[in-house]
């Protein structure tokens, strides 16, 4: 399946684009190996990209994500719009293996091929998304996904993570959280556009629900725009509808105040600069190792014979000055 | 394999057979083997493991049955995979599958079948030994 020649890229590519699931797929794991051909692959499809509505849904392990997910997705689709889910779960540090468990809650869609389901590991990312994600979530863009949504877990830098590649951010919370909602992370609680207490039917419901609400009055910056705090019990499908109807108000919201055209601004401009440090940062590293010149450096640094920051400098002088990146 | 890219399993449990410890131990000793599992659940259909066979574009499906329907179900996938173009995967058993069956099923194109007390090692080296990817 690797080993993939310049042409059977083409052909995957519109393929994808006519609808062939199985080259999505496929295309999905190039872009999670990092495959060679990503550059390309990304540039061919650059201009079918801008109509998914992407919503990211975090919150900690045992909220209910996954089955929320299941629910909210049964409604678009009765809306008869197409869905792509993405549901990431951690890699294991120690094995580089992970389990992906989220999907067995969203089975009821297996079989709608409205639906495109795809389970990614973190891969070793620092953050709480794979860095691969931001191009699979194009993947399903472009192949006419008309909403996307991402479901992760809320830890590590996910909260930065989630910024970049969402239109709008969905926390679920559970009862229990209550009082210990005030010492959450600051992150989590600054980045919902709503909140979600699932499994609402739990004792604790009412007090944490106005918890969240006292909290975000007390962010100046966020009191004055209405955040909403929803209660649902997905398991029993209550409370979807409800939360729908935000998703759609606060959808038009953004428009309106401009919000969502200047979050998907900055996240190019972000992906841009992102993009070309990479680039930048392996070529280098690379000469570090190959260039017999700058490897002196990098030797007379690891033997303690030369302090990282001149040999940094003389490195970057002999770069900046030989032009080329 | 580069580093930058993981085998990926589905482990399937086709028909109406209700027990899955087994299942799940695997799931969980492949990833200790490094690699990314999704396990379907109880009571899938052969069209549905297709599916998501083909969504997840796994490397390896995994299927498990312990109530006798083996004959019937395996090569069920093995040939809903094929109709939809799904041929790059490895497919192998596990379960209650009687010695007697075994070469009907590999004529069918599950490529090995592994029975109770298997060691998840075992497992494992197959499977890295002989993917298709490289």
């Amino acid at each position: 399946m690797h080993e993939m020649s310049s042409s059977m890229v083409t052909r995957l590519i519109n393929e994808m684009l006519e609808g062939n699931i199985l080259s999505l797929a496929r295309l999905v794991t190039l872009i999670e190996s990092e495959d060679e051909a990503t550059p390309r692959i990304m540039k061919s499809i650059n201009a079918h990209l801008g109509k998914a509505y992407r919503i990211g849904i975090t919150g900690p392990i045992g909220a209910g994500k996954s089955t929320l997910v299941e629910r909210l997705t049964s409604l678009l689709r009765g809306q008869e719009k197409t869905v792509g889910i993405i549901c990431v779960d951690p890699t294991s540090p120690f094995t580089g293996g992970a389990v992906l468990g989220d999907r067995i809650r969203m089975q009821k869609h297996d079989l709608d091929d409205g639906v495109y389901i795809r389970s990614m590991a973190t891969r070793g990312s620092l953050g709480g998304l794979p860095k691969t994600i931001h191009g699979v979530i194009k993947l399903l863009d472009a192949f006419g996904k008309e909403m996307v949504l991402i479901e992760t877990i809320g830890v590590g830098q996910t909260e930065v993570d989630i910024m970049q590649s969402s239109d709008l951010v969905i926390v679920v919370l559970v009862p229990e959280a209550g009082d210990s909602i005030q010492a959450m992370k600051a992150g989590l609680m600054e980045i919902g556009d709503i909140f979600v207490v699932n499994k609402a039917d739990r004792p604790g419901a009412e007090d944490t629900l106005n918890n969240i609400k006292a909290i975000l009055k007390l962010n100046a910056e966020r009191s004055n725009y209405d955040i909403p705090v929803v209660a649902t019990e997905a398991v029993n499908n209550k409370g979807i509808k409800e939360l729908y109807g935000q998703i759609a108000m606060k959808r038009q919201l953004l428009i309106n105040n401009g919000q969502f055209a200047e979050r998907r601004r900055k996240q190019r401009q972000s992906e841009f600069i992102e993009t070309v440090i990479n680039r930048i940062t392996s070529d280098v590293i690379n000469r570090l190792t190959t260039d017999a010149i700058l490897s002196r450096y990098k030797e007379d640094v690891e033997n303690g014979k030369l302090d990282p920051f001149t040999a940094a400098n003389e490195v970057y002088k002999s770069i900046a000055l030989n032009g080329k990146p | 394999m580069s580093e930058k890219s993981k085998i990926r399993v589905l482990i399937a449990k086709p028909g109406l057979d209700g027990h899955d410890r087994g299942a799940k131990i695997i799931v969980l000793g492949l990833r200790d083997a490094g690699m990314e599992t999704i396990y379907t659940g109880l009571r899938q259909t052969p069209e549905k493991i297709a599916q998501v066979a083909i969504q997840e574009d796994v490397d390896v499906i995994g299927l498990s049955c312990l109530s006798g329907a083996h004959k019937y179900l395996f090569p069920k996938v093995v040939e809903l995979l094929k109709a939809k173009g799904k041929e790059d995967a490895m497919v192998i058993a596990g379960g209650i599958i009687p010695q007697n069956d075994i070469s009907f099923l590999q004529e069918q194109g599950i490529a090995r079948v592994f029975g109770p007390g298997t060691s998840i090692k075992e497992i494992a080296d197959y499977i890295k030994q002989h993917i298709k990817k490289q």
